[in-house]
């Protein structure tokens, strides 16, 4: 048994049919139970009101924008290194997920902000690292858009998400000279001491579960799509020749 | 290879379009913005080191494509492939070209354009020293952006799409150094940063950009 073995599309298939229904049910009770838990059963905090909740839509989406490229990143050295199709699939099956996270948390983080900060928008480190990340999002959905190849495509998409993790790590310090902060530490962290009330810790961390399951549900079934899309040309093909 | 940059700086120059449109362009970005934003002297000092910086940078794309579009076409390409020097000295070899017909004349005539935008004294040193350290890495990771999308009938836009986020890091600490110049301030750490980032860039960009070539000429 080894990991290698789900780089053969039919077993993917095979245990994904078996494994989707499972994230798929746990996608939807813990958003929706920590969504509504964080919305409706949480006390309003004393100095930001009811907009504190905002926290369970913006965490969790901005966590999954970095670590879809992430997913990305290593899915992409799979193809290169092993030439498993599959992989290349995953990888571009994540990215307009990951595009859309990276709105969610943009535009939830701007009404946030407009009452808390006064602002829609501030040239802050976090903020304009982000819309980085979102314009590496469209340039590496572009450039598959653009390739009719698809081989030709997971090549090079792969080289782009390469060059372009290292460039966004590059820009995530270049920005932190630049200017100052406003958008507060990390709130919720594994080792170092505890910045948020549990009254809301407990929601958020089942909504972050929420939409981890989320992601994975989304980029299994846009993988089996782009694998299905796959058999379908080959059949095409073959009845050409035919 | 130095006949190969000889053939690249020829092209370059018989050709026309890269060479001279760079260069207006740039001009036209210094012309443009004082209109824009009105001629108060204030006003200008303070933004010249930004709209400098992103005018060279803009500059430099308009000819990026061209790097390895034309010889893509007539096939030169497949031949460069197969000759005895690597592809991935070609590749640094046609960026250093391109830099040569674009970022240093950038470079020569930015301090002429820095007049037209009241930038302040103490200022032109550093924005020649800035751009000529930095334009090289703009062509370094021009020259990979061109790569990626030599096969395709229209990656210009595509092309700018896939090279400005790159371009971010040179950007802001090619237009830090020229701020802080400006303002007296000491420029050591973003110059050091920038220099580490061609530095960086002209060394392992270019293998990332052969792989790329060798992917678009299978």
């Amino acid at each position: 048994m080894s990991l290698w073995e789900y780089a053969n599309p039919k077993k993917f298939m095979q245990t994904s049919a078996w494994v989707l229904p499972w994230f798929t049910g746990l996608a939807l009770v813990a958003t929706v139970g920590g969504l509504v838990w964080g919305f409706f059963f949480t006390p309003d905090d004393y100095k930001q009101g009811s907009t504190v909740k905002i926290i369970y839509l913006h965490v969790p989406s901005a966590m999954l924008a970095i670590n879809a490229w992430m997913m990305m990143l290593v899915t992409s050295l799979v193809w290169l290194i092993r030439r498993h199709h599959v992989s290349a699939l995953a990888a571009k099956a994540a990215a307009p997920i990951g595009l859309t996270f990276t709105l969610i948390a943009l535009v939830t983080g701007a009404v946030w902000g407009q009452p808390m900060w006064g602002t829609w928008w501030a040239w802050d480190p976090r903020l304009t690292s982000f819309l980085i990340l979102f314009l590496f999002y469209l340039g590496y959905i572009a450039l598959w858009q653009a390739i009719d190849n698809p081989d030709t495509a997971a090549d090079l998409t792969s080289v782009l998400c390469i060059v372009g993790s290292v460039f966004a790590v590059l820009s995530r310090y270049a920005v932190n000279f630049w200017n100052q902060g406003l958008h507060q530490g990390a709130s919720l962290s594994l080792d170092a001491e505890q910045h948020v009330s549990n009254v809301y810790a407990y929601p958020l961390w089942l909504s972050i579960a929420g939409f981890i399951a989320l992601f994975v549900t989304l980029v299994l079934v846009r993988t089996r799509t782009e694998i299905r899309v796959r058999r379908l040309q080959a059949l095409l093909a073959r009845e050409r020749l035919a | 290879m130095i006949a190969l940059l000889i053939r690249d700086l020829r092209l370059a120059m018989r050709a026309g379009g890269g060479f001279g449109l760079g260069l207006s362009f740039f001009l036209l970005v210094a012309v443009l913005v004082p209109l824009g934003v009105g001629p108060e002297g204030a006003t200008l000092a303070k933004i010249a080191p930004g709209i400098l910086w992103v005018g060279a940078l803009l500059a430099c794309l308009l000819s990026l494509d061209r790097i390895f579009a034309l010889d893509f076409e007539d096939g030169s390409l497949d031949l460069l492939a197969t000759a005895p020097i690597p592809l991935e000295g070609v590749v640094a070899i046609k960026a250093f070209a391109h830099w040569l017909v674009t970022g240093l004349p950038l470079t020569l005539v930015a301090p002429v354009l820095g007049l037209l935008l009241n930038l302040p004294g103490a200022g032109y040193g550093w924005l020649v020293a800035s751009l000529a350290l930095g334009t090289p890495a703009l062509s370094v990771i021009g020259a990979f952006g061109a790569a990626l999308t030599v096969g395709l009938k229209r990656g210009g836009l595509l092309l700018s799409l896939l090279v400005l986020p790159l371009y971010v890091p040179t950007l802001i600490f090619g237009a830090e150094v020229v701020k802080r110049g400006a303002l007296g301030l000491a420029v050591s750490t973003p110059l050091l940063l920038l220099a580490g980032i061609t530095a960086g860039v002209a060394a392992l960009l270019p293998f990332a950009s052969a792989a790329a070539i060798r992917v678009n000429l299978r």
